[in-house]
């Protein structure tokens, strides 16, 4: 069965129409990118998917399931990670602590009153951080980390919950170029191990180009272009709302 | 009810209706631009009353005197806004929302002082409008002729305030402003003229609302309060920032109101009765709370950008170190001694149960506050809430003293789940607001239901049972009760439920992304917040004897947000600290000086401006840079 199976996908802000019938399909250990120029509807696809906005027509099926109109905490439950364009961590606690605030969801304890949770599965957050190379920093707060570093500690939480499915929304924006390289390189390793289906907007093509298997291309709400690398790059209208019509330059890989 | 007695009774409401919105336009159009919630604004309306008076006992026999000294009354107001503008709020435009508020809060306590010492306690009725003291004859029903000239005034001034905002080129900049102050800045705009001359004018609104109401109201030192209290909802209820929203929620409210009245009291099956004219102290409370539900930023408002906060991050929480708990074991044990040191029943044990009161009362405010990041303006509805069911368990109910104070906490608790679910809903200055409309909701319901609570004159004879009864042994209680909360609500903050708490503050879009559904935590720490209220309450109401309506009014829960930012909002410790500073201060100050409002104002000016971190915030500066 297809992990992640979008139809038709549909939302309107007051006359604009953000996103217009958008299906796409994301297989387990799977690399999908999802790009196009700013304002193309990335990030409201991503949003409806996560269950953050509601879309106005199509379904969203995860292993099957419709889940059109749950909200975000019911679609992380059943395995939906997400990290954020603009990288959301919660910034009066430490790396280790984020961690486990994701741990402690997962293990349903939210509701407890009387342990300590700093104490809380501790190895396993660690192994976590470990996992996205952050580990020195465990005891830092996140709220005065450099801007890279935030975005692993993002992935590390969103991976606390052994997701089916990782959204990742611009996931190496603002990091130095060799950074980018080692954190996508990662991504695909979890994704290849565990089986994760990766979902992910980007703006660099180098990242684009070096790691996704499969991609869909936006512009102005609607699909344009699906397919692998090569028939992505050689599709003329994919050039057209990159480079303007009549341009013959290609896309680097 | 005649169809004429009716639309009389509309129109009157439109007269109310056009009072209301000159009170809450200017307060709209400053939160705009500013993004300050303007707590002085009834203070304001006041000065306009009392100053027009001044002037109309000179010169307000004619027609012309009446109306210059009006417009006079409420060009001095202005001016008085535009410099508290310059000396207070224009240091404070960068600093988290709940400052700006306690700030024009302090404003306020200061002008009263003022109004005080200038113009006595004595109500003042202002005169007639000469050549409008009659009325106009409708359908054989009278209305009064200033009545319809206030309807008349309400639409002009709506009308030119419309005109300004949009055919002038300072509305242009305003409406620039509104939206981003920062772009009007780089654009070249002096930002400080224009912020000055907002104020300006927000308070000359204020001021003429409040010299046009004389003649229909007496002035008293005490309308500064409803005034606030009623722009508040009008300018919630129609949108922050929204002149025809305002105006729009005004003449909602009013005709509520009016209807309410006309409707009198309507016989029901059963020998049951309401008493619609009783409903109109809550009516407006009502309203908002059903609009902010249905429509969360008033009826025209927009959505609202979250506000900047411009504090630095917290930092993470650090269980006690041993120089902590000894600290702590210190103060406990030197507590322990205080009865044998100052006397069994001298006034140092008296002041110290109030005190734990007070540090368990702004604990339990914290607790939603500080880790929870929502502001409460009404956080004595649940004290009051606590203090009433002990006391009416203890007295109408018969049960023993000890379990009605065990089951205080179950009288906060219950309120808090009520008005929680509501609440959670809503955020920043929304939601303070609906906090402060609930805690007027309780206090109005708690003073007219007699039967119950003995309305205005409270439930007398609430003392603990004789074993508890001598003041060193109910304070041994307070005590050990006090200490013993404190604890367990440090402890929950340390818990999994404590972190999500911070969670669901510090990034609420994070804490859905890993399945901490947000309001179902935030609603169930203002039950928990709720439930220690209350038993701060209920020893409240054992320790005094009495209780009345005054244990739930606004000035309790401002007290309490005074004492959480005295102490630090960022700290464990600040409540407590707070709370017993404050209490002591308040005591010491209220005893030997007549203006202690004034001063109690002026020492929060100091703290805002000053030390925004609190005291717990500066001790830690200075023990950091030593």
């Amino acid at each position: 069965m297809t992990l992640l199976l979008v139809e038709n996908l549909a939302k309107g802000f007051g006359g604009v129409c953000a996103v217009d019938n958008v299906s796409f399909r994301l297989e387990a250990g799977e690399l999908l990118a999802m790009i196009g120029p700013n304002g193309a509807g990335k990030s409201t696809c991503f949003n409806m998917v996560n269950g953050q906005l509601r879309p106005d027509a199509g379904r969203v099926l995860l292993d099957g399931k419709n889940i059109v109109g749950l909200p975000p905490h019911d679609i992380w439950r059943m395995g939906v990670g997400r990290t954020f364009q603009i990288a959301a961590t919660f910034g009066s606690m430490t790396a280790v602590e984020n961690v486990q605030m994701a741990l402690i969801s997962r293990e349903g304890l939210l509701y407890r009153m009387w342990r300590r949770a700093d104490r809380h599965a501790r190895e396993e957050a660690m192994s976590l951080l470990e996992r996205v190379g952050m580990a020195d920093q465990a005891e830092r707060p996140c709220g005065i980390l450099a801007y890279g570093d935030v975005k692993r500690i993002e992935l590390a939480i969103a991976l606390a919950n052994r997701p089916k499915v990782l959204l990742m929304d611009e996931p190496t924006a603002g990091m130095a170029p060799k950074e980018r390289i080692a954190l996508m390189a990662l991504t695909r390793d979890l994704a290849h191990e565990n089986g994760i289906g990766v979902l992910f907007t980007e703006h660099s093509m180098d990242v684009v180009f070096g790691y996704a298997d499969k991609l869909i291309v936006l512009a102005r709400g609607k699909m344009i272009a699906e397919g692998d690398r090569d028939s992505v790059r050689d599709n003329p209208r994919v050039r057209e709302v990159y480079f303007g019509a009549g341009k013959t330059a290609g896309l680097h890989a | 009810m005649s169809a004429a007695g009716l639309l009389v009774q509309l129109l009157n409401g439109l007269a109310d209706a056009s009072s209301l919105f000159l009170l809450s336009a200017g307060l709209s159009l400053i939160f705009g631009v500013s993004r300050i919630v303007n707590f002085a604004h009834g203070s304001l309306y006041m000065l306009g009353a009392y100053v027009a008076y001044s002037i109309l006992e000179r010169i307000g026999g004619t027609p012309l005197g009446f109306w210059g000294s009006v417009l006079l009354a409420a060009l001095a107001v202005g001016a008085i806004g535009a410099m508290i503008e310059i000396v207070v709020l224009r240091r404070i435009y960068r600093t988290p929302e709940l400052f700006q508020l306690l700030a024009t809060f302090a404003v306020s306590l200061i002008v009263k002082d003022a109004v005080l010492a200038i113009w006595g306690i004595e109500d003042l009725l202002g005169p007639r409008a000469p050549g409008l003291a009659g009325a106009i004859s409708i359908l054989g029903r009278r209305l009064p002729q200033y009545d319809a000239m206030l309807i008349l005034i309400g639409v002009v001034v709506l009308a030119g305030l419309h005109l300004l905002l949009t055919r002038t080129r300072w509305g242009v900049l305003l409406r620039a402003a509104t939206q981003d102050r920062d772009m009007v800045g780089a654009l070249g705009v002096n930002q400080a003229l224009l912020m000055t001359s907002v104020f300006c004018l927000g308070a000359f609104l204020a001021g003429l609302g409040g010299a046009l109401q004389l003649p229909r109201e007496p002035a008293n030192a005490g309308i500064d309060i409803t005034a606030i209290g009623d722009a508040f909802v009008v300018v919630v209820v129609g949108g922050l920032g929204s002149i025809p929203g305002a105006f729009l929620a005004a003449v909602l409210i009013a005709e509520i109101k009016a209807l309410c009245i006309a409707l009198g009291t309507i016989a029901l099956p059963f020998g049951l009765t309401i008493a619609f004219p009783k409903f109109t102290l809550v009516a407006e409370f009502v309203v908002m709370a059903v609009v902010l539900v249905l429509r969360p930023w008033g009826l025209l408002g927009k959505p609202q950008a979250a506000a900047v906060s411009a504090g630095p991050p917290e930092t993470p929480l650090a269980p006690a170190g041993r120089a902590q708990k000894w600290l702590a074991s210190a103060v406990f044990v030197a507590l322990l001694l205080l009865p044998l040191l100052a006397g069994g029943n001298s006034y140092a044990i008296v002041l110290a149960i109030d005190i734990f009161v007070g540090v368990l009362f702004a604990t339990s405010l914290h607790f939603i506050m500080g880790p929870g990041g929502m502001h409460s303006f009404g956080h004595a509805a649940y004290f009051g809430l606590g203090a009433y069911a002990s006391a009416l368990l203890l007295k109408a109910a018969g049960l023993p003293m000890p379990v009605a104070l065990l089951l205080s906490p179950l009288g906060g608790g219950l309120g808090a789940l009520l008005f929680g679910w509501f609440c959670v809903r809503l955020s920043g200055v929304y939601l303070a607001m609906l906090t402060l409309a609930f805690g007027q909701i309780v206090w109005s319901i708690v003073l007219q239901w007699d039967d119950l609570t003995g309305g205005s004159n409270g439930i007398i004879g609430v003392w603990p049972s004789a074993w508890l009864a001598s003041k060193t042994t109910y304070f041994y209680l307070a005590l050990v009760v006090c200490a013993a909360c404190v604890l367990a609500i440090r402890r929950i903050l340390f818990s999994p439920f404590g972190f999500a708490l911070r969670a669901t503050r510090d990034s609420s879009l994070r804490s859905e992304a890993i399945g901490i559904d947000v309001r179902r935590i935030q609603w169930i720490a203002f039950i928990v917040a709720g439930a220690f209220c209350g038993l701060a309450g209920g020893l409240f109401a054992f320790s005094k004897g009495s209780i009345s309506p005054e244990t739930i009014s606004v000035s309790r829960s401002i007290d309490g947000l005074v004492m959480v930012l005295l102490g630090g909002v960022q700290s464990l410790a600040g409540p407590v600290i707070g709370a017993a500073s404050f209490l002591v201060l308040q005591d010491q100050v209220a005893r030997d000086f007549e203006y202690w409002r004034a001063a109690l104002g002026v020492l929060i000016l100091i703290l805002v401006l000053a030390f925004p971190g609190g005291l717990v915030g500066a001790l830690r500066f200075r023990l950091r840079r030593a």
